[in-house]
């Protein structure tokens, strides 16, 4: 811990609908202590915005613990800013330098249009797991939980996969603004669990299909991993393109049973 | 001024054990073919909601869930950490529904139900079950089978948990399970919808007005019963664990509408928070209290004490839950954990720059188990930890301090769940609960599961089977016309009064005055200051606000004056209920009423009741009605953890 403080000079995007051009807006702030997370410093510009009579800047936040997903901004062109591992809302001013120029961008890609400022829709993501990304089991119909015994590495790396915040950073970092590190992971996390093997090649090809009717196309920059919260690994997609495959096999024999 | 009416909670006769069968089987039953004719109103998709609305879609009901969340994966539920407690004694350590059951009454200091508790207890192995088969990765053993852990005070090992995530991988479970219900078209999802008004015909709640927070369009909805799943109001506090975004609107709307609010003072303030590290501090961060099972809590005994932690010897440690607890230790209930690192801090023992907080220590499970078993344990609250404070866990003690956490108070219930209103439903954190005065750690996941997956989807056929045939309310009656203008009379309120400061501005002043006059300690002065004090700034929020912007589009600053203008009520009813309660129980601690010790000391003989107070108008103060509790399975003693 430390008594500094900072004074910076911030590039903000400003947009006021969806149908509206935007453009970004230069704004110094002072005093911010570098224990101050990065959005307690975006909430000390709304506060003087205000104060100035100025329409303070949407931005999205919810838990501001790294959880929920709902924060998200570009910090100087990257993906919830240069730190590894951690969402803007756990981002925390120590990281800047005194006198530092940032720039702030909502995310950009086609399938997350911006609302306002610095917030954006990413309903294309709950999209995709409608489509498939659970397990049917209809409440009360469960056996005994310890009647399926799971390996704890199995569990472990589900969990791994089942981690992501939907947040949607991997989308935004890429340059294709591809689907694949979200839509691999919930596949992962169910796929690899023995409750998700009687739907895995249905899930699988559904959620895919839907992913594809969003987002662009992978080409294989890795910019999604390496942008990711909870660095969530390039492997699943790796997993999912080879599940893809078979379920289209898998899926077509079963067609042609009918 | 206290009203005999007595409040019918319908728990049903008959022994303890055989309660829930029973009533399952005398009430009333929708017919499958039936069920698609009636339309229910969620109102909220964190773990109750979700779970409610995926069953209720699975039952055949015609359902239509509202979240003003952009995606209900992110409601509150989402940052639950530690885990979900469930009977299943599957450690063999003599756990038992009634040992659940028992240890919850006991632990809310006996100001819970005890036939809603035994259900609870009852179903919560279901909840395991049914949440294993929706593919929630629990953490397992190396025989595959499911691991548990004990948790805050419990002496049996009951507490299932996915790393230190539990409640990300419940609602991911629970809202997987919902949109399969949507994609199949049976659950009709609202997001960015905030409901504003619940909206009344002849006394029953028969829908809603909502706002969309994007278009910023006002809407009616109308259905046959409305389920509240709208989470607790610990933001009251300003500063507290919960998302930023939880707030008590829907529930106060309600409580407006005629819905009693029940024991509002109730709330629980959590011993392991990171403490505030400046003013410009806008929420607080959990720590789980599961750490409290590897790291021991100390201060310096020497108020002087400039040495960093490691450099302090054994002796000029004051470990103060071990000392005045050696039974119990560091997990003792989180009422008592909280109160006494307030007692060490008052006492100039702090720890840290602002001297406000407390060591917990893992330095001693690290020698004895190894780095490796603590960071596989914990690594995921040691890496928030640092990125937080800037400070490694793994070499310096974490510094802790209790924050406001989570709510008991909520909307009065009968053993169907149902509020004062007919028609209209309580579930999860939104209700008064069944954790009385204290809830214990990992119980609200398995109570917001439990009613959601388990008893409103049955209950909820009792009020709907006699109204076969009817349609929902047209949206052309008048009643819904009247609701849409109330709500936007408010609003315009809100654009009108063109002052100089900010909601947050009254928000952070609101929550200081709740903090000292209705936190860990309460008392008569404190709380008769805390009213006069909340209605005068009450009085300068309506005269001195301001909300710049428009209101067809988002705009978060109009959101937030909604917001605390329904906190500046609650907090002051907080008050008046604390002030009516002159006894200490579980998580309310009135310093006129403890024990030598220092401990709550309860008074059976007038307060074995819950307060359900009765909103009247804004010139009256709400009116008291009580509901008597009975003690017969779980006999009332002082709880002592010494
Ligand atoms: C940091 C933290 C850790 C916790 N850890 C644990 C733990 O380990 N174990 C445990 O058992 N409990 C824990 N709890 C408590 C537990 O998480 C909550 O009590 C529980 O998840 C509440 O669930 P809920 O479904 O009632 O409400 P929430 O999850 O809060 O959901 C509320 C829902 O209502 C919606 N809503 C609210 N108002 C409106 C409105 N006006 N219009 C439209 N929608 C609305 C929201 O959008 C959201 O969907 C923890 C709490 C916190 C703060
Ligand atoms: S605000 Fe929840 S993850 Fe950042």
């Amino acid at each position: 811990m430390s008594a500094n403080t900072l004074s910076l000079t911030l590039q903000i995007w400003r947009q006021e609908g969806p149908n509206t051009t935007g453009a970004f807006e230069t704004h110094n702030v002072s005093g911010i202590p570098d224990d101050a997370s990065f959005l307690e410093m975006l909430d000390v510009l709304n506060e003087n915005l205000i104060e100035a009579g100025k329409i303070p800047i949407e931005f999205p936040h919810d838990c501001r613990e790294g959880i929920c997903g709902t924060c998200g901004v570009m910090i100087n062109g990257r993906a919830h800013g240069q730190e590894k591992g951690t969402a803007v809302c756990q981002l925390h001013m120590r990281k800047f330098n005194d006198g530092d120029t940032i720039a702030i961008e909502p995310w950009r890609a086609t399938a997350f249009p911006v609302i306002k400022d610095l917030v954006v829709d990413r309903s294309a993501l709950d999209h995709i797991v409608a489509s498939g990304g659970f397990v049917s089991a209809p409440t009360g119909t469960a056996a005994d939980a310890n009647d399926t015994p799971i390996p704890k590495e199995v569990a472990d790396s589900a969990m791994d996969a089942a981690a992501c915040i939907g947040c949607g950073a991997c989308v935004a970092a890429c340059p294709n603004s591809a689907g694949q590190l979200f839509t691999s992971a919930k596949l992962w996390h169910l796929n690899s669990l023995p409750q998700g093997q009687p739907e895995r090649f249905r899930r699988t090809e559904a959620m895919v299909d839907t992913m594809e009717s969003f987002f662009g196309s992978c080409t294989n920059h890795g910019e999604c991993s390496e942008a990711c919260p909870k660095e969530i690994s390039l492997d699943f997609i790796a997993y999912m393109n080879r599940d893809y495959v078979k379920s289209k096999v898998f899926n077509r024999k079963l067609a042609s049973q009918k | 001024m206290t009203e005999t009416a007595t409040l019918d909670s319908k728990v049903p006769e008959g022994p303890m054990a055989e309660k829930w069968d029973n009533h399952k089987f005398k009430i009333k039953l929708v017919n499958p073919a039936n069920k698609r004719k009636f339309r229910i109103l969620v109102v909220g998709t964190g773990l109750a909601g979700s779970s409610a609305a995926a069953t209720l879609a699975e039952l055949g009901y015609d359902v239509e869930a509202f979240t003003f969340h952009d995606t209900p994966r992110r409601a509150h539920s989402i940052a639950a950490q530690g885990g979900i407690n469930a009977a299943k004694n599957y450690q063999n350590d003599g756990d038992s529904v009634h040992r659940l059951f028992y240890d919850t009454v006991k632990g809310g200091d006996y100001r819970s139900r005890e036939a809603n508790v035994h259900r609870l207890a009852q179903v919560s192995v279901d909840i395991i079950d049914q949440m294993a088969a929706q593919g929630v990765p629990f953490a397992r053993e190396y025989g595959g089978l499911l691991d548990n852990r004990s948790f805050g005070g419990a002496q049996v090992s009951r507490t299932f948990y996915a790393r230190g995530q539990t409640g990300q991988q419940l609602l991911l479970g629970a809202y997987q399970q919902m949109m399969r219900q949507v994609g199949l078209g049976k659950v009709k999802l609202h997001t960015r919808m905030d409901m504003q008004e619940l909206v009344m015909k002849d006394g029953e709640a028969v829908g809603i007005v909502c706002r969309n927070l994007v278009t910023g369009e006002i809407s009616s909805h109308s259905g046959h019963a409305v389920v509240l799943a709208t989470g607790g109001y610990g933001n009251v506090f300003y500063l507290s664990t919960n998302a930023m975004s939880c707030n008590v609107t829907a529930a106060w709307r309600a409580h407006r509408k005629g819905a009693f609010f029940a024991n509002p003072s109730y709330t629980q303030i959590h011993p392991t928070c990171i403490p505030a590290a400046d003013e410009f501090q806008s929420k607080l961060t959990l720590m789980s209290e599961s750490l409290r099972n590897d790291g021991r809590i100390w201060v310096p005994r020497d108020p002087d004490e400039k040495r960093i932690a490691a450099d302090i010897p054994e002796a000029e440690r004051y470990y103060f839950l071990e000392e005045k607890y050696p039974a119990f230790g560091n997990l003792v209930p989180r009422d008592v954990a909280s109160r006494n690192a307030k007692t060490v801090v008052d006492q100039g023992l702090g720890v840290g720059p602002l001297k406000n907080g407390v060591y917990l220590d893992f330095a001693e499970s690290i020698s004895r188990d190894g780095l490796d078993k603590v960071w596989e344990r914990y690594s995921n609250l040691f890496e928030m930890y640092e990125r937080i404070t800037g400070e490694d866990p793994r070499e310096t003690p974490m510094r802790i301090y209790p924050a406001t956490h989570y709510t008991m108070g909520g909307l009065w219930v009968d053993y169907n769940l149902m509020t004062t209103i007919p028609g209209l439903y309580a579930a999860g954190e939104a209700n008064f609960s069944d954790h009385g005065a204290n809830r214990l750690g990992a119980s609200a996941l398995m109570q917001g599961l439990a009613d959601g997956y388990f008893v409103l989807p049955y209950t909820i056929g009792d009020s709907l089977a006699p109204k076969l045939g009817t349609a929902p309310v047209s949206l052309d009656d008048e009643v819904f016309i009247e609701a849409e203008t109330e709500v936007r009379d408010r609003i315009s309120k809100f654009l009108s009064i063109k002052g100089t400061k900010s909601p947050d501005y009254f928000h952070r002043e609101l929550g200081k005055l709740v903090w000292n006059y209705i936190g860990m300690e309460r008392d008569q002065n404190g709380l008769e200051k805390a009213i006069s004090e909340i209605r005068a700034l009450q009085e300068e929020f309506w005269t001195d606000l301001r909300v710049l912007g428009g209101t067809d589009t988002i705009n978060s600053s109009l959101e937030k004056a909604g917001r605390v203008a329904d906190f500046f009520e609650l907090g002051e009813l907080m008050a008046r209920d604390a002030l009516n309660r002159a006894e200490s129980c579980g998580g309310h601690f009135r310093s006129e009423s403890q024990t030598p010790e220092g401990e709550a000391l309860r008074n059976d003989e007038d307060f074995a009741h819950v307060s359900a107070w009765q909103w009247i108008d804004e010139n009256t103060p709400q009116v008291e009605h009580r509901e008597q509790l009975d003690f017969v399975e779980v006999p009332l003693t002082q709880r002592s953890y010494k």
